[in-house]
């Protein structure tokens, strides 16, 4: 079984909260650590003509804008507190691509924050958290 | 609260009257305007529509017709028929099967159809169909389903071509099209004339962007609002139009375009759900209006123009709804990201399917088999009015698909009217991508040209609105088949380097090299 722990990081506190668990359980054991932050993205969903050109152009400013404001300020968090992080950005729907990940690296736990971008919207289609905890491949940690 | 309450009241008492008055003192004033309009269209635009639609020496027979018909046999045997080898492989590739997970947030070869798709699925479907059948009789359909199947491989030639040879800029957007394949293409090749051909054909491209792209969807859409609401001058509905098509083209409002666009798909489905469903409560008579699309193919069941004229008519609304051979789509595409260019071919060929043998076919049912077509019982051939087949109630275009809906199912109309305008509006948005993409090619990119080609396009709209059908339609279709003309000489230059890209892809899918990822 390998040592690794993904943690899922939207950017939120309670994301944040996640990431000093996840950080907590690996610190001092022989584990690695997979940082992951996810942007939504559906290939079925319909874009106009101008949507679709531009497509390419805003996929890079998306990613490096995740790079920098989300996952690299937590990475050198971490880095500093002495840990190796192995950061990914991934596009997709966000259940589906932290499974992905779990099931690519092996990982033996996922942790996630309970409360992402709480709202209506999670209210009527369920959180990510909830949705982990139907159907995720390994154990799942949700962080209050 | 109280006075924020009454005071808003008054404003709406007020705003209404004042519309009251301006409604009433316009009619008299206002046909005189679109008269205007109509009688300065039709004769300024005559003499290229009567060059289109010139018939062959002799006959009655328009070679616009046989030009198209020739360019999708050819291909449709040039590729073997490549329209039914590949259409699994299409499916799976739809599906992301082959899709490459890294990626994601790429666009989709889903996403490409379907931005594809809503900009041809529109009033061809619903109005070019009805004037199909009442020209041309039922017999058009079957034409009209033969052209489906074959533009398909026009199709995937085109859209191959758009892909392989599209401009890519240093900020990530890309400009492709006929335009830049044939002055590309041609290079490669050898081939002299690449640059003149490929400004014709962003010519005519800015034509059909204007006409078919934009005037003919006006101005159906005005015909369907006025058939629910009640008659008023077209100029309305045309400057209501140009407002909301200039604040998403001028103005970037993209959430309209977006809400748009998320809506149409489902349009579409529930529009030929419901086609299926009066389909299916008259499932008596299916054998009998199957009978009569296969009889008028080959007679015409007493149609002007006989077998020839069912075909022409088929012929001529399957090019203009599905737009094969016209080289649009192949704009559509190029902006699509993906290593392999016949990928987008192999998608796109599906649009063709969908547009014509699927949803165009729906709308020719529905109207046979509701019996809107008048026959004379005695001889139980079509009664012939001033060169189309009476209607009950005297309608055409939009107006019959809507009374073809509205016998069986009483409130179709309405939402048929609401799905009128949002198919409208979305052609119209692509369109204008299209011709813009014409106009820079022509004007060179920059901010300026774009501003005055948008304006252009509203103003046109205001014009589509107000003009007559007649004058409208003939302009929409000469516009459109004159890109048909020049891209399919482009398109017959450049088989060559087609085919060799289809069979170098196909033998790396057989050997393994190009796999699946799911």
């Amino acid at each position: 079984m390998s040592n690794t722990i993904i943690v899922a990081y939207d950017g939120s506190a309670a994301g944040r909260r996640a990431v000093d668990f996840a950080a907590a359980l690996v610190q001092g054991a022989e584990c690695s650590l997979v940082l992951l932050h996810v942007l939504e993205w559906s290939p079925y969903s319909f874009l106009t003509p101008d949507e679709v050109e531009e497509r390419h152009a805003r996929r890079k400013v998306e990613l490096a804008r995740a790079e920098s404001a989300i996952v690299a300020p937590i990475k050198a968090d971490l880095e500093a507190a002495g840990l190796k992080v192995n950061a990914q950005i991934r596009y997709g729907n966000v259940t589906d691509t932290i499974c992905e990940v779990a099931q690519e690296t092996g990982a033996r736990q996922i942790v996630i924050g309970r409360t992402g971008q709480a709202g209506v919207m999670s209210r009527l289609f369920g959180s990510v958290a909830g949705a982990l905890a139907q159907v995720a491949p390994v154990p799942c940690t949700i962080v209050p | 609260m109280q006075t924020h309450t009454s005071r808003s009241a008054s404003v709406c008492r007020l705003a209404a009257a004042a519309a009251a008055t301006l409604f009433s003192a316009l009619p008299a004033q206002a046909s005189a305007l679109d008269e205007t309009i109509n009688a300065v269209f039709a004769s300024t635009t005559g003499w290229f529509v009567n060059f289109i639609f010139a018939p062959l020496p002799g006959t009655s027979f328009p070679w616009i017709v046989l030009w198209l018909v020739v360019g999708a046999v050819v291909m449709t045997l040039y590729f073997g028929f490549i329209q039914f080898r590949v259409i699994r492989h299409s499916l799976q590739l739809v599906r992301g099967d082959f899709s490459d997970p890294k990626d994601a947030g790429e666009v989709s070869h889903f996403q490409a159809l379907a931005t594809a798709l809503s900009g041809t699925v529109g009033l061809g479907n619903i109005a070019g169909v009805a004037v199909a059948v009442s020209i041309g009789g039922p017999g058009a359909t079957f034409w009209m389903i033969l052209a489906g199947l074959l533009g398909m491989a026009s199709k995937f030639t085109e859209c191959t071509l758009g892909v392989k040879y599209r401009n890519e800029y240093p900020d990530g957007t890309v400009s492709g099209g006929p335009m830049y394949y044939i002055t590309k293409g041609f290079a490669e090749r050898g081939i002299p004339g690449g640059k003149a051909l490929a400004i014709l054909f962003a010519i005519f491209c800015v034509l059909g962007s204007l006409g078919g792209g934009n005037m003919f969807q006006a101005n159906q859409a005005h015909q369907q609002i006025a058939g629910v609401f009640g008659d008023f001058p077209g100029w309305i509905t045309g400057i209501i139009f140009a407002v909301i098509v200039f604040a998403v083209i001028v103005g970037g409002l993209k959430s309209i375009a977006r809400v748009t666009d998320k809506i149409v798909p489902f349009m579409g489905v529930l529009y030929c759900g419901t086609a299926l469903v009066i389909v299916l409560m008259n499932y008596d008579k299916i054998g009998w209006a199957f009978g009569q699309i296969f009889a008028g193919a080959f007679t015409g069941l007493g149609v002007a123009g006989g077998m020839v004229g069912a075909l022409i008519q088929g012929f001529k609304r399957a090019a203009f709804s599905n737009e094969a051979g016209v080289g649009s789509a192949a704009i559509a595409h190029s902006a699509v990201r993906t290593k392999e260019p016949i990928t987008e071919g192999f998608v796109s060929l599906l649009e063709p399917f969908i547009d014509t043998v699927v949803i165009c076919t729906m709308t020719a049912l529905v109207i046979v088999i509701t019996q809107q077509l008048m026959i004379d019982p005695a001889t139980g051939l079509y009664i012939i009015q001033d060169g189309r087949i009476a209607t009950v109630g005297g309608t055409s275009g939009v107006g019959l698909t809507s009374a073809a809906f509205g016998s069986a199912v009483s409130w179709f109309p309405y939402v048929l009217a609401v799905a009128v305008i949002l198919f409208a509006f979305s052609t119209m948005i692509s369109w204008s991508y299209y011709g813009l993409k014409a106009w820079t090619y022509l004007f060179g990119e920059g901010k300026g040209q774009e501003l005055s080609f948008k304006l252009l396009f509203c103003l046109f709209v205001v014009i589509g609105a107000a003009a007559n059908l007649g004058p409208v339609i003939d302009f929409s279709d000469a516009a459109i088949f004159a890109m048909a003309v020049v891209n399919i000489i482009g398109l017959y230059m450049l088989l060559p380097i087609v085919k060799r890209e289809l069979e170098s892809y196909l033998s790396r899918l057989r050997s393994g090299e190009i796999r699946k990822f799911r």
